[in-house]
């Protein structure tokens, strides 16, 4: 399957192990990724409310850089990246005359957004257009009894209406899905729905440290081994700073915690450096037996 | 007409007075599926116990009397069908939970008073007109200088959206939504005389706006369509843009170097959205005080992500940016979008969608109340 990738800023500036893991397990799922290069920063939410129109013409951009392409459709791998650009898809689908608006802006460089563009973040496209039966059928080394609590994001999980989540598409449980399709054991905890705190960290440090402390404690309460999320900009909060939130909700945690295509990876087959996983502040050493580079979990 | 079905609710049961820890009570109500929580839990209390504690009116999702917590999503249980919440119960059975961040009085009952009420009186909750004594006339205002008020006006201040705030959660001081959108009501309303002093009020407080995460949470839980969160926005819109507030809080800085940095570089620069977010809008910021004490405290962090190969020493000086030519087109963007004589936003729970609007995420839209 092909697709126009949209990698994000963070994953090429901060959390370049997410990049690259993707990259690795692109060619495993069969997947060819056509990067969007020339595609501008989605705005993360900060540019729409500096100034929604703008951020509304950035990502029609983007998306009319993905419709020139020859993907099936856009994929992104970043949860604010996937929240942010479907905000701005919705007001553009909104109003033809509001189309028509943005259309002007980007003529000057001959490109136009057409409704009909899908974007989907990899968590969506490993569940609905790989299927979890095949990914099921690819796993190589299976993630038996290693424990995952997964961390979704926000912004891939509310509202509701605009993301698409409803009875026939649980998108708010997908996580849970491809950690069993991959093999491991899900743990639920109170947090996991909950918000990183990560935007907020400039503003107010300690609230928002204190959330990322509160929700990896929930996890390390409920027994997690590790934590897996599709947002790098959570994956900054929780692995980054660590360390700073420990010192905020004063306990010691040490919860690894991995990118999607990183847990994916793993259970592919690719070892833990190929997959950057020791470029992480928490080391995952819980997830990963570094002599053997084999998951611990599994056993000899 | 539908027959009445036997629907089991789990009632999450606590007197503070009797010195009992909280527990859980089951009862099996029997009514037609389209009606609603708030008649279930009703017939509970008349058929076997009559000490269950709710608060309600007027039964009709106006007087804001009965939010609660409905399978851990907050809402009204009036206007919650017991069928669509039965669809939602993990184990087949309806849970009802007092709503959160606010203390409980008894069972479904918690203390607006002591949290949501005394945030709203904390944002001056009325018109603060120009006239000393009384006008001549009534103030005439136009009528589509109103609409954009219309959505914090349909809040009925049932407190769904405090219940569940996760900013709140982490920092109990937070303003909160529910009287972030209050405040927007007047700010954005002609006829009030105080906003500049409101929006700096709410922008230089560390518990105001500026303490919002983004995390969406009110707007799906407002039974409303008020969507708290995006007037929360829209009061950093005029507070940053309209009246150039430099908040203690660096919610102003922050932004604007966002803009700047995407701006310059298609990209965004984390390394240099940091310094600036503390120390000013360029790339002197970090030489600034604030921003010096701030790096310093985050080294052992930096240091130990530049040791693990996480940052790379280039993307931390030199960062990522698009190609000459791409800049060239987003920096085009901006200069026509900034340059327009007015800022134009597209609310759509005002505007609507166009009937042959095809729906974000590949579905059509619902109806006129998209938010």
């Amino acid at each position: 399957m092909k697709v126009a990738y949209w990698p994000g800023c963070v994953s090429r500036g901060f959390a370049p192990e997410l990049h690259g893991a993707m990259a690795r397990i692109a060619p495993l799922l069969d997947l060819e990724l056509i990067e969007l290069d020339r595609a501008a920063c989605c705005g993360a939410g900060v540019l729409s409310e500096h100034n929604q129109e703008l951020a509304d013409t950035l990502n029609a951009r983007t998306f009319a850089l993905a419709q020139q392409t020859d993907g099936e459709l856009m994929m992104n791998i970043c949860s604010t990246c996937q929240g942010a650009q479907t905000e701005c898809q919705e007001r553009l689908d909104a109003s033809a005359e509001y189309r028509a608006l943005v259309n002007e802006t980007l003529a000057g460089e001959g490109l136009v957004y057409e409704t009909g563009l899908t974007n989907k973040n990899l968590l969506w496209l490993l569940v609905e257009e790989i299927g979890l039966e095949t990914l099921r059928a690819k796993v190589r080394r299976p993630l038996t009894d290693l424990r995952v609590g997964p961390f979704y994001g926000c912004y891939i999980v509310r509202p509701v209406d605009r993301l698409g989540i409803d009875a026939d598409r649980p998108r708010d449980t997908y996580l849970s899905r491809v950690i069993e399709a991959l093999g491991g054991t899900v743990v639920e905890y109170a947090g996991m729905r909950k918000c990183c705190g990560f935007p907020i960290v400039t503003m107010n440090p300690e609230t928002s440290l204190r959330q990322a402390g509160r929700h990896l404690g929930d996890a390390k309460d409920a027994h997690a081994d590790c934590v897996v999320t599709p947002c790098p900009l959570c994956h900054l909060n929780l692995d980054l700073q660590q360390p700073m939130a420990e010192r905020v909700v004063g306990r010691e945690i040490g919860m690894p915690v991995l990118h999607l295509p990183q847990l994916v990876g793993l259970a592919l087959g690719l070892s833990p450096k190929e997959l950057g996983l020791q470029r992480h502040v928490v080391r995952p050493t819980a997830v990963v037996d570094w002599s053997t580079s084999v998951v611990a979990a599994v056993g000899a | 007409m539908a027959e009445p079905i036997a629907f089991t609710l789990r009632l999450r049961r606590y007197d503070p007075e009797s010195g009992d820890a909280p527990f859980w009570a089951e009862h099996t109500i029997e009514l037609e599926p389209h009606r609603s929580i708030l008649d279930g839990i009703l017939q509970a209390k008349a058929r076997f116990d009559g000490s269950i504690a709710i608060r309600c009116s007027c039964q009709a999702a106006i007087c804001g009397s009965c939010g609660v917590r409905i399978n851990g999503r907050p809402g009204l249980a009036c206007n919650t069908r017991l069928r669509d919440a039965l669809r939602d119960a993990p184990d087949g059975v309806i849970e009802v939970e007092p709503m959160g961040n606010m203390p409980v009085i008894k069972d479904l009952v918690v203390d607006m008073d002591a949290v949501h009420w005394k945030k709203i009186r904390r944002v001056t909750p009325w018109l603060v007109a120009e006239e000393d004594g009384l006008p001549e006339r009534e103030h005439l205002v136009d009528r589509d200088s109103m609409v954009d008020v219309t959505q914090a006006m349909a809040c009925i201040q049932c407190g769904a959206c405090v219940s569940d705030c996760l900013s709140m959660e982490a920092d109990p001081l937070f303003v909160g939504p529910a009287a972030a959108a209050k405040a927007y009501r007047f700010v954005a309303d002609p006829r009030d005389t105080q906003q500049l002093e409101r929006l700096r009020d709410l922008a230089e407080d560390p518990h105001g706006i500026y303490d919002c995460t983004h995390c969406f949470t009110c707007i799906d839980a407002c039974p409303k369509g008020v969507a708290p969160m995006n007037q929360i926005m829209r009061l950093r819109r005029r507070a940053a843009d309209d009246h150039g507030i430099v908040d203690r809080n660096n919610g102003e800085r922050h932004e604007a170097a966002f803009a700047t940095l995407v701006r310059d570089r298609g990209l965004l620069h984390e390394a240099e959205l940091l310094p600036r977010s503390y120390g000013g809008d360029s790339w002197l910021g970090k030489f600034h005080p604030a921003a010096g004490r701030v790096l310093l405290s985050s080294l052992p962090v930096v240091t130990k992500a530049l040791l693990r190969g996480k940052v790379r020493p280039r993307v931390a000086v030199a960062g990522e940016r698009l190609p000459r030519e791409d800049r060239r087109h987003v920096q085009r963007i901006f200069d026509t979008v900034e340059g327009r004589p007015e800022r134009l936003e597209l609310n759509l729970y005002l505007s609507g969608v166009d009937e042959d609007g095809a729906g974000a995420a590949g579905r059509p839209p619902e109806g006129s109340e998209t938010r």
